[in-house]
């Protein structure tokens, strides 16, 4: 008799329990799955962005062979006559991409050794969040800046300037470029042991001692990093180069004259109407699989840094 | 050695520390200029914009349909288009960044599969927003056929912010510590109840600090919307998200056509006629004043939240 009382409270008690965690068991992973499909969204972007650009720039080039898109001076493809040539528009992006640096490098590392070495608490805590703030600026008000502030100051001091050209919007792109190199040196800088800097002092090093030659130097990586991703930014960037430095291919290296960049040409096509599949729909997407391999190189180049020249503390 | 010779050497140490000390001066001084550079110039935007733009920055100027005369011309169909098209980039970007924020950091094992998400992620952060809008192009108007939409550029912004979502999802759910989750599975809590009861409640700031700069960053993109073809010159409103016959709810908005506060802005500035710059010079004020008034609140937020929690 025992035994079946028994069986009929195993038979009403454990298997509603045991169901009730098989369905536990089920939902965990059924939910489990689905952020797994969540997560591999952003696999599936990198295979989308790199499948369309291949698919659409292999039509491009059963028309243009590689050689001539490599070596043609001209970029001509919306013309009677089409010359497929990369190179001034890589001119373009080089020489803009050029004149960013060569602003946004020196003032962002001065700033950034000031803020981490020489600035008081007080200002850092200031100064930080502003720059995060100046980060997430709108790229299109930047070309404003550029074609109806810096260009007409700049056409005063240089006659000859015209109204689009490479120097003022590489300047205008230099000054975005600025609070994210300073801000992301800062970090580099700021990881950096209080203790090597202690025993710098010690030694009767200067402030400007300790920062020039004990601090960059252990910081190198994340400084080289936050260059590397500075350029890739300056190499992306759209529409302050298409606002004001020019729409017509030219290969040149000097910035005083008016040219279009990779990023400025796809914008320019973009503007107009091109039939899905034609020639020139085709062309944007090998320009920007052009742009994607360039930025590609730098980021890894800033991922290698990273990791190759971390110090350990 | 001599008393005059180390008197000589005392001379030369001390001539030598107050160079140094000069050093210092000058540096501070040159660091202090390049600091103003970044920061002045920024500002100097920011007052050209207003002062270009002051006359038209009114009630009127947001209630306005654009139009071929600059002093008519406005931003309704343009902001309208903005709010329409932040809200497919929120419902897209928050649901898909957060869920992959916390596989990536609660669920994933430790193997080569989670090696290569990241590795994506990390990429996808630094691909120019252009080539975003060349991936749209491809796969939503073309190949998915949801032609030139609110709902194409929502979803492509939504994956351009995807990234910052994801990132700062992960960021703030590795600050909470282990004893907490082991604290819920002490009492028997399992996996997705320690997630989404503790996990996700205690990161919940963090993550919205993510959302609202992913979200700011969208609404000021503007080479992706140009390549997936927004029109510029738009003299009407998508139909109405909310209908007056059941359900009350009405989609034809989605694939309605559409203009947003930058691509007007950029139509304007593009413009020979001086009296269009002016729209922009405002447009582009009102851009900034949301973008930063976004930014700033996610930013006090994260520093408020990184005082205010001691585990």
């Amino acid at each position: 008799m025992a035994t079946t009382t028994m069986n009929e409270f195993a038979a009403t008690t454990i298997s509603p329990r045991l169901a009730k965690n098989i369905r536990r068991n089920i939902k965990e992973r059924v939910i489990e799955f689905i952020l797994m499909l969540a997560a591999l969204s952003a696999v599936a972007t990198t295979v989308g962005i790199v499948a369309i650009l291949l698919n659409e720039s292999l039509g491009f080039f059963k028309t243009v062979s590689v050689v001539d898109f490599f070596t043609d001076t001209q970029w001509t493809p919306l013309f009677e006559n089409p010359h497929f040539g990369i190179m001034p528009l890589i001119s373009g992006t080089l020489t803009t991409s050029a004149v960013a640096l060569m602003v946004a490098i020196p003032v962002g590392t001065i700033a950034a050794i000031y803020l981490s070495e020489f600035a008081s608490h007080k200002v850092r805590e200031t100064v930080k969040p502003i720059l995060e703030l100046l980060v997430g600026v709108p790229t299109v008000v930047f070309g404003y800046f550029a074609l109806f502030f810096v260009t007409p100051i700049l056409q005063n001091m240089i006659p000859t300037l015209p109204g689009f050209n490479m120097l003022s919007a590489g300047l205008v792109m230099g000054i975005m470029i600025i609070p994210y190199i300073c801000s992301v040196a800062e970090d580099a800088m700021r990881a950096v042991p209080m203790s090597m800097r202690e025993g710098s002092y010690a030694m009767g090093a200067t402030r400007f001692q300790t920062a020039l030659r004990v601090v960059a130097p252990a910081a190198t990586s994340g400084i080289v990093a936050a260059y590397i991703l500075g350029i890739s930014r300056a190499v992306g960037e759209t529409m302050v180069v298409a606002v004001a430095a020019g729409q017509q291919p030219n290969l040149t290296f000097n910035p005083m004259e008016s040219a279009a960049t990779i990023t400025a040409y796809i914008v320019q096509v973009a503007l107009g109407d091109l039939p899905h599949g034609s020639i020139g729909y085709q062309s944007i997407f090998a320009a920007g699989l052009v742009l994607m391999v360039m930025t590609l190189i730098f980021n890894m180049l800033g991922h290698w840094v990273r990791k190759k020249y971390r110090e350990n503390y | 050695m001599t008393q005059a010779s180390v008197i000589k050497n005392l001379n030369e140490v001390r001539a030598m520390i107050k160079r140094h000390k000069m050093d210092d001066h000058i540096f501070s001084i040159i660091g202090i200029i390049a600091l103003m550079v970044g920061l002045l110039t920024l500002l100097t935007l920011f007052i050209d914009l207003i002062y270009d733009g002051s006359g038209r920055i009114n009630l009127q100027f947001l209630s306005d349909y654009p139009s071929r005369r600059a002093a008519n011309a406005g931003l309704l169909s343009a902001w309208v288009g903005s709010t329409l098209v932040m809200m497919i980039t929120f419902l897209t970007a928050v649901p898909m960044g957060v869920a992959a924020g916390l596989y990536l950091e609660e669920y994933a094992p430790k193997n080569w599969f989670s090696d290569i998400i990241e590795i994506n992620v990390s990429n996808l952060a630094g691909v120019p927003s252009i080539v975003y809008g060349l991936l749209a192009l491809g796969l939503f108007v073309y190949g998915l056929g949801l032609g030139q939409s609110i709902l194409t550029a929502g979803l492509t912004l939504g994956l351009l912010i995807l990234p910052i979502v994801i990132v700062s999802t992960r960021e703030s759910i590795r600050a909470i510590p282990v004893a907490i989750r082991e604290a819920a599975y002490a009492v028997g809590a399992t996996k997705w109840q320690v997630v989404y009861d503790h996990v996700l409640k205690y990161s919940y700031g963090g993550i919205l600090t993510g959302v609202i700069i992913g979200m700011a960053r969208a609404l000021g993109e503007t080479a992706p919307i140009i390549t997936i073809g927004a029109l510029t010159f738009i003299a009407f409103l998508p139909p109405s998200p909310i209908s007056n016959v059941p359900p009350y709810l009405n989609f034809d908005w989605l694939s309605s056509g559409y203009t947003v506060l930058p691509i007007q802005m950029f139509n304007w500035l593009s413009r020979p006629d001086h009296a269009f710059h002016v729209n922009a010079a405002a447009t582009g004020a009102i851009i900034i004043v949301v973008t930063l008034l976004m930014n700033g609140y996610a930013i006090r937020l994260r520093y408020k939240i990184r005082e205010s929690i001691k585990w």
